[in-house]
C-alpha cells in the first residue's frame, strides 16, 4: 500500500485529473460522433481508493454491467476500462441498430458483442492516443475485451495487478453522460504502480 | 438473518446461525472451510496464487498460499478440529477472452490450481465445486445447512 501512497502530492492529484479529462474528452467525443448524440463529461475523479470502494463506484459487485478492458504498454503501462451500465448498454444496442425487444438479462448476439466490442476498441484508442500526445509517448493497446457481468467480476481483472503492491488502486475516474440519459458510463484510467511515476515525469510534475 | 460479507481480498470466520457471503467473484476464488460438528465456516476471497511474487504480501486473505494456512489456524483456534474440515471452492473464471498469452488473463485457472495444492498440502478435501467458466459469482454459504449456494447473472442459481 506504502508503495502506492508515495510522492502522491496535490500537484500529481491535478496532473493525473488533466489526464482523465484529455483522454476521455478525446473519448466522449469520438463516441458522440459515433452514435450522433450530445456526449457530456463531468470533472474527473482521481482516487487511491480500496478494491472494494472501486467496484462501489460502478454500483457495488453484483451489479450487472458492461466491460470493455485493454491493457496498454509503453513508456507508461496500464489499464483502461469503459463500464456502461447493463440498461444504458441496451439503449446503446438500440441506438446502433434500432429498437428490439429484449428479455431482462438477455444473452447479446454475436454482431452486438463485436459491435460493442469495436465502439470500445475506437474509445479507447481515441483515449490511448491523447495521452500519447499529451505525454510524447507511444502506448500501444493490446485487442479490447468484452464482458458482460457483474460488476466485481470484471473489476477483478484489472485490480489484480495491483493486487501484486497492496490493497488499493490509484483509479481515475470520467464519467459520461449523453442529454437524453440513455447512455451514462465510467471511462477508467488505472495506471501500473511503475506508470504513473512515469507519468508525472514525462508531464514535468515532479 | 445474520449475513457475513467478505470483501475482496479479505476473510472471515463464521459460525451457526450466521451466513457468509462474498460478491461478484471474477478470476478471484471463493475457498469455504467448513468444520460440520462446530457447525464453523471460513470463507476467503483469494485473488493471487502466490504471495512470493508479490511486493506487499502483509494481507495474508489476498494470496492461496497464505489465506489457506491463515484461515485454518483461525479455525482451530475457534474449536475447530483440523481432521473434520473440508472444503468448497468457486470462481476462478476467465472474465475477457484475451488472445494474448498475458499470465494475468489466465490468472482464475492459475488462481485454481493454487487453491487446490494448497488444500491438498493441508490435506483438506474439496467435497464439492463450481470453478472456472467465464462468469462471475455470488456465493452464499450456510453453516447450519453446510450448502454453498452460487449466483451467476442470467444462469440462475445452483447449490453445492
Amino acid at each position: 500500500m506504502a508503495g502506492i501512497q508515495k510522492n502522491i502530492s496535490p500537484t500529481h492529484i491535478d496532473i493525473l485529473k488533466e489526464v482523465g479529462n484529455i483522454g476521455a474528452g478525446n473519448a466522449a467525443t469520438a463516441l458522440a460522433q459515433l452514435i450522433n448524440k450530445k456526449i457530456t463529461m463531468r470533472v474527473p475523479e482521481v482516487n487511491i481508493m480500496s478494491f472494494d470502494e472501486i467496484i462501489d463506484v460502478v454500483g457495488g459487485p453484483e451489479n450487472m454491467v458492461a466491460g470493455i478492458y485493454l491493457r496498454f504498454m509503453g513508456g507508461i503501462d496500464g489499464n483502461i476500462l469503459f463500464i456502461i451500465p447493463y440498461r444504458n448498454t441496451l439503449n446503446l444496442l438500440d441506438i446502433i441498430f434500432g429498437e428490439k425487444k429484449r428479455d431482462l438479462f438477455c444473452e447479446f448476439d454475436p454482431i452486438e458483442r463485436s459491435a460493442l466490442a469495436e465502439i470500445g476498441n475506437i474509445l479507447a484508442g481515441s483515449y490511448l492516443s491523447a495521452i500519447s500526445s499529451l505525454t510524447k509517448m507511444l502506448l500501444k493497446p493490446s485487442v479490447p475485451a468484452l464482458a458482460i457481468d457483474m460488476a466485481g467480476a470484471i473489476l477483478s481483472v484489472p485490480l489484480t495487478y495491483y493486487g501484486h503492491v497492496g490493497d488499493t488502486a490509484l483509479l481515475i475516474d470520467t464519467v459520461f453522460e449523453e442529454g437524453e440519459n440513455l447512455i451514462k458510463g465510467h471511462f477508467f484510467l488505472i495506471p501500473d504502480v511503475d506508470g504513473y511515476d512515469n507519468l508525472f515525469l514525462a508531464l514535468g510534475g515532479v | 438473518m445474520d449475513v457475513v460479507k467478505v470483501g475482496m481480498a479479505d476473510l472471515k470466520i463464521v459460525k451457526n446461525p450466521q451466513i457468509i457471503t462474498t460478491l461478484g467473484l471474477g478470476s478471484c476464488v471463493g475457498v469455504v472451510l467448513y468444520d460440520p460438528e462446530k457447525k464453523l465456516a471460513g470463507l476467503a476471497h483469494i485473488m493471487l496464487p502466490d504471495s512470493n511474487n508479490s511486493k506487499d504480501n502483509t494481507n495474508k486473505a489476498k494470496f492461496a498460499d497464505t489465506a489457506i494456512p491463515y484461515m485454518i489456524d483461525l479455525m482451530l483456534k475457534k474449536g475447530a478440529k483440523k481432521e473434520r474440515l473440508i472444503s468448497k471452492i468457486a470462481g476462478g473464471a476467465q472474465m475477457f477472452d484475451f488472445k494474448g498469452k498475458s499470465d494475468i488473463m489466465k490468472i482464475g485457472v492459475r488462481n485454481i490450481k493454487a487453491v487446490k495444492e494448497n488444500l491438498h498440502k493441508f490435506n483438506i478435501n474439496i467435497v464439492a465445486e463450481d470453478v472456472g467458466g467465464n462468469y462471475g459469482r455470488t456465493i452464499e454459504f450456510n453453516t447450519n445447512t453446510g450448502k454453498l449456494t452460487i449466483r451467476s447473472l442470467g444462469k440462475g442459481t445452483k447449490e453445492i
